[in-house]
């Protein structure tokens, strides 16, 4: 069998699976905004559709005791990793039965159950924290890979340059995903970054730094692999940067005003899940039927874990005080 | 039982954790071939290598989440901040990653992370490397914030303090680190939020901690000459605060004097006074005093440094003044 033939043949076994996690994540996240906008979500959400296969892309790679470490707009990395839509849908609904009891919310959810260490809520404060994973990882030799999420906003804190250089100088573990989505909040990459490919900054500290389509979800898939491999052997950390684009504003009620009207309409054409919908039917990778159900299982289980929430209780009043100084709860 | 240094209690107490926990690392600048800033880790990375003492770039807030992101994943680290005036390059991580990240996760993880900092007056070491900023870890829930003043209370506390599953700020003092006391030679761990009675009476109760207690000690010894009986309470853990310690001092002496080298203002003394007064009020024979750093940025000279911070002429002075004697003059 040539070379193309064997990836033909692993992409036709990946790609129902990518584009399962892909959509649950979407559908996962159209239902919060829709809560959000009853008044049952309270505070914050940012939404992550429109850069969907890079969280999938990614987190494909990885094994079950493998880290993530993800940011405020975290939910993809959360679904891609594994974590439980039931769980992660009553945290966002601050039910006692959430992932964190209720007590983050949709900013910081963690599911440590699937080593995702949680999301940090301030802009690249995740970063120092993947680099002691790492750190750990690398002292206790059990060759596990750490995958940090940030977005392009958070390469211009210091916690980046700080974080990349001492994982590059002690040769970590750790791959550095970044999220180009081109808005810091609402200002333009262009406007505050002096080197807009972020990938280009790899050579600051002397690591690989690849840019990729992150709205390919087997481009993600194959640099992330590239990348994983090369920690995984000691060889140190990477950079990959995946551009792409979220739909929402930074926040759900977010006018987005500061975007051109047209820029949304053309990542829209190159949306990731149309993408891998479109291969899967040309390719023959599903059956149209087969699709179909696929569809309305994922369907399914995001309205599972809204009954899920919905049911379950608020927390005690006992959980005020539980948990402040360091966890007493075997876990 | 031996007389060792402050430096050398905490040294030892950093060797025999590691011995005993494999899981025990120390990160920070400087610490590892230099043998620390303040040589609290001399000889370590001889013992255990540069893996586990391993000298780290000038990066505080990257040296505090690396601690932390090791923390969750298995490790017991001791990071080290070179002055606690440092921190604040790090606030970051200790005020929004590590103090939040158990209870803002529900209690999936624990973080066994040790902050060792020290902060004071170094005799002219000026506005950048003289503070004591205590007051704000106090000020975050979710950090124990441990300040000894003896060596044997610094080896007791940080044993502690490393076998405690939640993240400790262990703030020594550099004026302290040469400052020699007993310390057992048989293992012994000292629970937080207990303090210290280091001298017992009747007239007056001064509650310190950290390097004011030799003042006092110095302070409390003069009034004893004049036949005023100070009991000095040693804080040794400012969160968890033993305010019971405390309460018990104050009802017996009916008197409170509270000194510290922080800025007076939000100070320890200030949380100290208010509680104390919302729960034995009736047994005050005069109001709470207070003594602390004047609010200024610490000036260099001499002349200027020795205004800014509380010593024993002015712990006596307000000691007389809340027995009701006139101020002696100095």
């Amino acid at each position: 069998m040539s070379l193309v033939d064997e990836e033909e043949k692993q992409r036709a076994v990946l790609a129902p699976e990518f584009y399962r996690k892909m959509l649950a994540v979407r559908l996962f996240e159209q239902r919060a905004i829709e809560l959000y906008t009853r008044g049952e979500i309270r505070g914050v959400i940012h939404p992550y559709i429109g850069e969907e296969a890079v969280a999938v892309g990614a987190c494909a790679v990885l094994n079950n005791d493998d880290y993530v470490v993800s940011t405020h707009r975290g939910h993809g990395h959360c679904i891609a990793k594994g974590a439980s839509l039931d769980r992660m849908m009553a945290e966002l609904l601050g039910r006692s039965n959430g992932y964190c009891r209720g007590k983050g919310g949709s900013m910081h959810v963690a599911a440590f159950e699937v080593r995702m260490l949680g999301a940090i809520g301030i802009v690249a404060a995740g970063i120092p924290i993947a680099v002691g994973a790492g750190l750990s990882v690398k002292l206790r030799k059990t060759h596990q890979v750490v995958i940090c999420f940030f977005g392009d906003g958070a390469v211009n804190q210091g916690a980046f340059h700080e974080g990349l250089n001492m994982a590059a100088v002690w040769n970590l573990p750790v791959v550095f995903l970044c999220e180009n989505n081109f808005y810091a909040i609402s200002t333009h990459v262009s406007r505050v970054s002096a080197v807009t490919e972020v990938a280009r900054r790899s050579c600051a500290y002397d690591i690989p730094g690849k840019r990729v389509d992150g709205n390919s979800v087997w481009a993600v898939y194959e640099a992330v692999q590239e990348a994983v491999a090369r920690a995984r052997d000691g060889s140190g950390p990477s950079l990959i940067e995946a551009v792409t684009y979220r739909y929402e504003g930074h926040y759900v009620g977010d006018p987005g005003h500061y975007r051109p009207s047209d820029e949304l309409k053309k990542w829209r054409q190159n949306d990731p899940i149309v993408r891998l919908r479109e291969e899967l039917i040309a390719k023959g990778y599903l059956e149209p039927k087969t699709l179909e159900k696929l569809q309305q299982e994922v369907s399914q289980q995001v309205e599972r874990a809204v009954e899920f929430a919905r049911k379950s209780p608020h927390p005690a009043e006992e959980e005020l005080r539980s948990d402040i100084y360091g966890g007493n709860r075997e876990k | 039982m031996r007389e060792i240094s402050y430096r050398d209690a905490i040294n030892e107490t950093l060797r025999e954790e590691m011995e005993r926990d494999e899981r025990v690392i120390l990160l920070g600048e400087d610490i590892s071939l230099y043998g620390g800033p303040r040589r609290v880790t001399w000889g370590l990375v001889e013992s255990f290598g540069e893996d586990r003492v391993r000298d780290t770039p000038i990066s505080e807030n990257t040296i505090i989440g690396t601690g932390l992101g090791a923390a969750i994943t298995g490790m017991r680290p001791v990071v080290e901040i070179s002055y606690i005036d440092f921190a604040l390059l790090a606030m970051d991580q200790i005020g929004n990653q590590v103090a939040k990240l158990s209870y803002m996760t529900g209690g999936q993880t624990k973080v066994p992370l040790v902050i060792r900092t020290q902060g004071g007056s170094g005799g002219g070491t000026a506005a950048q490397h003289s503070q004591s900023l205590e007051m704000l870890f106090v000020h975050i829930p979710g950090l124990k914030v441990v300040i000894p003043a003896t060596p044997y209370d610094a080896k007791g506390l940080l044993k502690t303090a490393i076998r405690d599953d939640g993240p400790v700020i262990f703030i020594e003092h550099k004026l302290l680190y040469v400052v020699k006391g007993m310390v057992s030679v048989k293992e012994y761990l000292i629970p937080f939020g207990e303090l210290a009675i280091a001298r017992r009476g009747s007239d007056i109760t001064i509650v310190t901690y950290s390097a004011m207690l030799l003042k006092v000690m110095e302070a409390a010894e003069m009034l004893h000459q004049e036949g005023i009986e100070v009991e000095v309470l040693d804080l040794r853990t400012l969160i968890p605060l033993d305010i019971d310690g405390v309460l018990a001092s104050v009802k017996k002496t009916g008197r409170l004097l509270i000194v510290h080298e922080a800025s007076l203002v939000g100070g320890m003394g200030a949380e100290i006074a208010a509680q104390v007064q919302e729960q034995a009020f009736d047994y005050l024979d005069a109001p709470i005093t207070r003594l602390g750093a004047a609010s200024v940025p610490i000036p260099y000279s001499e002349s200027l440094e020795r205004l800014v911070f509380p010593n024993k002429e002015k712990i006596v002075a307000a000691a007389h003044a809340l027995i009701g004697l006139p101020s002696p003059s100095f």
